[in-house]
């Protein structure tokens, strides 16, 4: 019974991925997770989810100038988050506290992104395929791009870890031990602007927080351990990613909306089973 | 070992020292001298200097003139033989990462690279956290823990590297007056056994009076180091205050008065609640009455 239901599950399996566009699918949400879910975990750890939210809005108006002007989406993409990480961390604490000033920035991206497709005669697909991603439709070019992105991230993230982790938890001692915050805080979002890059391949610029937040937070709330809860993060975001193309391909439902509501699941369901959810966070 | 060589070098020594900043001065002309193995309350109003003071010795801010030495070498950043706990930050209280992370991401942080601890590592880490008997807070989330358990954690980060001077910047804010009192013994314990020089400021002195050798009062750009006695009185309070300032004794405490308004008690009413605060901003003028809580005088 079990092995032929295993059969069954296998033969499907194989059926899903005969198909080119599937075997793209997986592997580049593959990738992607696993970057989101480790660079995500430090971003909820810092606090800096909205820069998260905030930097893939540039990114929009990035793919679609580069569309514009003759480009690719994603390199346009990679170079206006990138720059845009690079500022934010530069300007460091005169960020903070100014949600407002940043949340003017990030819808005038979203305007400046909607009048350049204006401009631009393929309006709709593209920016349906920007805004919430197109993970069926990620070419071999693509892949590799978020393969060196996504490695490109990891390594990079793996270089400045430590640092990153004193200057996250404790910033005045970590600054007193020699510790550089603002350069710390540069390369750290300059790492989150390429994994918000690789991210919105997948689940398009507004649904970035799916990825990158959602199964961050979930890990920080089922482990109180570091290095568990990293490969939690990661380990959470590749299920939900994988398992939001399987569903999307049996429904016939966008990928994107199956890989949020898994995020949004896994994410209440660790409230609901942790008696740290009882105490609200303030 | 070498603290045996070294007892003869003071730990602080500060010669002619002035520090401004945003066009205030915060020391001026100041020259003091901490030894080994002293335990100092660091005191005075908001915006005094004690952070200041604290960032200057470990070399993060530079004074406009003079000389700061730390344990004989010119105070300068990232000096290993100083144990540095900033005051608490909210990100600590709702983390729900266990202590144990916590303090360990305090050894060798400063160092690229992943922060994967070694055995020795480990050993130091285990060390610093069962100096502070926090053994058994170490494995649970830093957001399920009191204030009081954390600031312990807090001091065993602070331990890391076996310094020999320790900074500690308001242990006691927002704590109440028994989990002060167990902080304050905690670092008397600590700073005996070890033998180090611990600057612990505060803006209340009677938590203090028990465990400090020495008394550090910060006001109006000067410093007066010395007995309780010696720097508790009205004369040199007057002078660090720049108004007239009583002191009052009553059983084994110590008020100190402006105007029949407790100085310190208004200071601490203030500062509640507060993140970090790089004592520079709001001078308050202590001296106007202001609508006072008439319970203020009941503390601990």
């Amino acid at each position: 019974m079990i092995t032929r239901m295993a059969k069954i599950t296998t033969l499907m399996g194989v059926v899903m991925l005969d198909y080119d566009f599937m075997q793209h699918a997986f592997a580049a949400a593959g990738i992607v997770a696993i970057v989101a879910g480790v660079v995500g975990f430090f971003l909820v750890l810092r606090g800096q989810t909205f820069a998260g939210h905030a930097l893939s809005h540039v990114g929009f108006a990035g793919a679609t100038g580069a569309i514009l002007i003759g480009g690719s989406p994603l390199s346009g993409l990679i170079a206006f988050t990138l720059l845009a990480g690079i500022g934010m961390g530069a300007l460091g604490d005169k960020l903070s506290g100014r949600d407002v000033a940043i949340g003017v920035i990030l819808s005038l991206s979203l305007g400046l992104g909607l009048l350049f497709l204006h401009f631009f005669t393929a309006y709709a697909t593209q920016a349906t395929a920007l805004l919430f991603g197109n993970v069926f439709g990620v070419s071999n070019g693509t892949l590799l791009v978020l393969f060196g992105i996504g490695a490109a991230a990891l390594i990079a993230l793996g270089v400045i870890a430590r640092p990153l982790l004193f200057a996250s938890l404790q910033p005045e001692l970590a600054e007193a031990k020699g510790v550089s915050l603002r350069l710390v805080s540069v390369l750290f979002l300059a790492i989150v602007a390429l994994a918000v890059s690789a991210c919105a391949q997948v689940v398009g610029v507004l649904l970035v927080f799916a990825l990158m937040v959602g199964p961050a937070a979930t890990a920080q709330r089922l482990t109180s351990r570091l290095g568990l809860g990293v490969a939690l993060a990661a380990g959470l975001a590749l299920v939900e990613a994988w398992l939001g193309l399987v569903l999307a391909y049996y429904t016939d439902w966008p990928a994107s909306f199956w890989i949020t509501a898994l995020s949004a699941l896994a994410y209440f369901a660790s409230l609901t089973g942790n008696r740290r959810a009882a105490i609200p966070a303030h | 070992m070498t603290r045996m060589a070294s007892t003869s070098i003071p730990a602080i020594e500060l010669e002619q020292v002035t520090i401004a900043l945003g066009g205030r001065f915060i020391l001026s002309d100041v020259s003091l001298a901490v030894g080994n193995g002293e335990f100092i309350g660091v005191l005075g109003p908001n915006g005094a200097g004690k952070t200041t003071l604290m960032r200057a010795l470990l070399g993060l801010i530079k004074p406009s003139s003079g000389h700061i030495t730390v344990l004989g070498e010119q105070a300068i950043r990232g000096n290993p033989a100083i144990g540095y706990m900033p005051q608490l930050r909210s990100l600590a209280a709702h983390l729900t990462l266990r202590g144990w992370d916590f303090v360990a991401s305090g050894i060798d942080g400063h160092r690229w690279g992943l922060p994967v601890l070694n055995a020795a590592r480990r050993q130091a880490v285990a060390e610093a956290i069962d100096l502070v008997g926090a053994t058994h807070l170490a494995q649970r989330p830093l957001g399920d823990l009191s204030g009081g358990e954390r600031q312990r954690l807090m001091l065993a980060q602070a331990l890391l590297g076996r310094p020999r001077l320790l900074l500690l910047d308001e242990p006691l804010i927002s704590l109440d007056p028994h989990h002060q009192r167990v902080v304050v013994e905690l670092v008397r314990e600590v700073q005996q056994r070890l033998g180090i020089a611990v600057l612990f400021s505060a803006h209340e002195l009677n938590p203090l009076l028990a465990a400090m050798d020495r008394v550090l009062y910060l006001g109006n750009g000067h410093a007066a180091l010395g007995t309780v006695d010696q720097v508790i009185n009205g004369p040199v309070l007057s002078r660090l205050y720049g108004s007239s300032i009583d002191v009052v004794r009553i059983n084994q405490r110590i008020f100190v008065m402006s105007g029949g308004h407790d100085v310190e008690r208004d200071a601490h009413m203030h500062e509640n609640g507060h993140g970090h605060d790089h004592d520079l901003g709001h001078g308050h003028d202590h001296a106007h009455g202001q609508d006072h809580n008439p319970d203020g005088r009941r503390h601990a």
